[in-house]
């Protein structure tokens, strides 16, 4: 192999050593994806189905997670459900099936919203509050700037059970526990400092001249910043916004501890998701791949800007 | 770098619209105003939402307050709680388990990761698309994720016992992850490496690219072997870049309580009980409200101090 090496260039790796590389890494990527596959299947299998042993990888599919993630049932005779009227929905003879009737919509409909309106509005708060503080690191001399700038990154370092006590207390003197404008205020103030770092980053590659020139031909410092920087910026800002979303979507400890019912979020609930004799893994399994998909479209969006994100801009290509 | 064409139009259009420059001066703000405004609003959250709550920690972690014994009158206590955590068994247990997941998930992380990063760096057909693969573990939910497996680690019916018996011949029955003292921490550790290796590995992959390929050219001139190459220009380029990435992952794990708190709740016994979990204990379930706040104090002290510490040697490398 080393003869071969010194044959080729380092730089360009001999067609061999790209086949065994290539083995290598597909196969650790297959491997990883087990556990994903394995949800998805999940979804779609009958109780028993997902309990079975050895477990099943061929199965015959079944919506009944998705109908058990949607709904509420109770238990009933077999002589009840005859006395009904026939059933008319496909979910409806399911559940009968099951000797059980629907007897209302669950709460994941709502909790998903509820992840929706949290994530989507601590997201724009943080990447607005985060654009106008970066451009201000990044164009002032600001006194104290790199001292600021550590305290919104040392925000980050405390354990979130660590956050969460006085936070818990303050919400209760305020009556902020278990709202959606407490959760997006708390969520926002955790992003901003991620906003700051990735925003400035952003903002320090867009050369100064643009703004300088637009400044001379009359533009004022605000006109500037409006329509010459805002448009440059805009890949970086829709990067950081897709962060800020991605945390907020994934919160749990700040979720589970400071929420209940109101505005409890999906990552504390989809794990409670309870049929008859405990956890009712095939809806856990379909909520966890509702859960995941929006998550999946944005890491393919991102994947560019990954390395900065995940890095809070200390890394870029 | 960046296209300048729209630029050009916008100024055009600006200097159509505004003869003078001498009126922008008098019509904006000054930029001391504008840096302020622009800063202010986000330094005014942090300290309501984050500097507030922590010196309202501090304040408690000197009182006996208990969130659910409203009544009893306040008393100060000055540093006790502080001597009483540093003799409790409890508080040391959750220490030692961070310290023992830290150490194991880094290293694990570290090695896998760049193994894997060193591979796709070879540049094979494809690599683009089985990069991203990889990468999705870690953009998941540690928590709804984390749950998830609970369900593969099931005593003898669940998909990781099959597949180990599968393998090893083992009876899936003889075993199970989640359940024993020995094998519980261990059942952390491995969801924690499918989760976090593709971070690891991006980073230094990020670090792997950086590296001048004319060095190389360089030393196959003086016909240094490829092993050479890689221990005296691979290893030492990549290294600020693993110290990065161990950094980072370092922070996160110390913290780390999602994952775990839904995996197994600290147990069986107190086995993976975590800092971050015997403070939720404390906190939430205890309600002991000021002696966790010393606690959460002393965490906080604790990851800041070493991460300061790590930040050094950090640079010191850099400056190589």
């Amino acid at each position: 192999m080393s003869g071969l090496a010194i044959a080729h260039s380092v730089v360009e790796p001999t067609p061999a050593a790209k086949r065994i590389a290539g083995a290598l890494v597909i196969l650790y990527a297959l491997i990883s994806m087990v556990p994903l596959a394995w949800i998805l299947m999940t979804g779609f299998k009958t109780p028993t189905d997902s309990i079975s042993y050895p477990p099943k990888v061929l199965f015959e599919p079944s919506l009944e997670g998705y109908v058990n993630l949607f709904t509420t049932r109770t238990r009933q005779t077999a002589a009840f459900i005859a006395s009904l009227p026939p059933a008319e929905a496909w979910y409806d003879k399911l559940v009968r099936s099951r000797n059980m009737v629907i007897a209302g919509p669950s709460k994941f409909v709502p909790r998903y919203l509820n992840s929706l309106v949290i994530g989507f509005g601590s997201t724009f708060l943080a990447v607005f509050l985060g654009t106008l503080a970066a451009y201000g690191f990044s164009r002032f001399k600001v006194p104290l700037k790199d001292d600021l700038l550590f305290f919104i990154l040392s925000t980050r370092m405390m354990p979130p059970i660590a956050v969460a006590i006085p936070i818990y207390l303050m919400y209760r003197e305020l009556g902020l526990t278990d709202t959606k404008l407490g959760m997006v205020l708390l969520y926002t103030a955790v992003n901003v400092s991620l906003a700051v770092w990735l925003l400035k980053g952003f903002i320090d590659e867009i050369p100064r001249e643009y703004e300088e020139a637009a400044m001379i031909d009359g533009y004022t410092r605000l006109q500037a910043f409006r329509k010459v920087v805002l448009p440059q910026a805009a890949t970086g800002i829709a990067a950081t916004a897709i962060f800020c979303l991605i945390f907020a979507w994934n919160e749990y400890a700040f979720a589970l501890l400071l929420t209940s019912g109101d505005a409890q979020t999906l990552p504390p609930f989809i794990p409670f998701i309870i049929g008859e004799g405990g956890q009712d893994w095939p809806a856990v399994a379909a909520g966890t791949t509702l859960f995941l998909i929006p998550i999946l479209v944005f890491t393919i969006l991102l994947r560019k800007h990954l390395l900065r994100g995940i890095t809070f801009g200390a890394v870029r290509k | 770098m960046l296209d300048s064409r729209p630029i050009g139009t916008l100024i055009d259009r600006a200097a159509a619209q505004t003869p003078s420059p001498i009126a922008v001066r008098v019509r904006g703000l000054s930029d001391r105003a504008i840096a302020w405004a622009f800063i202010a609003p986000t330094i005014i959250l942090l300290l309501a939402i984050n500097l507030f709550p922590l010196i309202w920690t501090i304040r408690l972690s000197f009182s006996n307050y208990r969130v659910n014994r409203p009544n009893v009158p306040l008393k100060w206590l000055g540093i006790a709680h502080y001597t009483d955590i540093l003799g409790d068994a409890d508080v040391w247990n959750g220490m030692q388990v961070t310290a023992r997941f830290v150490l194991a998930t880094i290293t694990i992380e570290t090695l896998l990761g760049f193994a894997l990063a060193y591979l796709i760096d070879r540049k094979f057909r494809g690599h683009g698309f089985w990069t991203t693969v990889i990468l999705i573990p870690m953009m998941l939910s540690p928590a709804v994720v984390g749950n998830f497996w609970t369900f593969l680690y099931q005593p003898q019916t669940g998909l990781f016992n099959y597949v180990v018996s599968f393998f090893t011949g083992i009876d899936p029955s003889s075993f199970q992850m989640i359940g024993d003292v020995s094998l519980a921490p261990w059942s952390i550790v491995i969801v924690d490496v499918w989760m976090w290796t593709p971070y690891v590995m991006l980073i230094c992959l990020a670090g792997l690219r950086s590296i001048p390929k004319d060095i190389y050219e360089a030393a196959e001139v003086d016909r240094a072997s490829p092993w050479r190459q890689f221990w005296s220009i691979t290893v030492p380029m990549v290294l600020p870049f693993v110290m990065l990435a161990v950094l980072f992952r370092g922070i996160e794990n110390f913290k780390m309580f999602d994952m775990v708190n839904l995996l197994t709740n600290g147990g069986p016994g107190s086995t993976t009980e975590l800092a971050s979990i015997t403070l939720k204990r404390e906190a939430f379930e205890k309600w002991t409200t000021s002696y966790s706040s010393a606690f959460a104090i002393i965490l906080f002290v604790t990851i800041f101090g070493l991460a300061n510490i790590y930040v050094k040697a950090l640079n010191r490398v850099k400056q190589k």
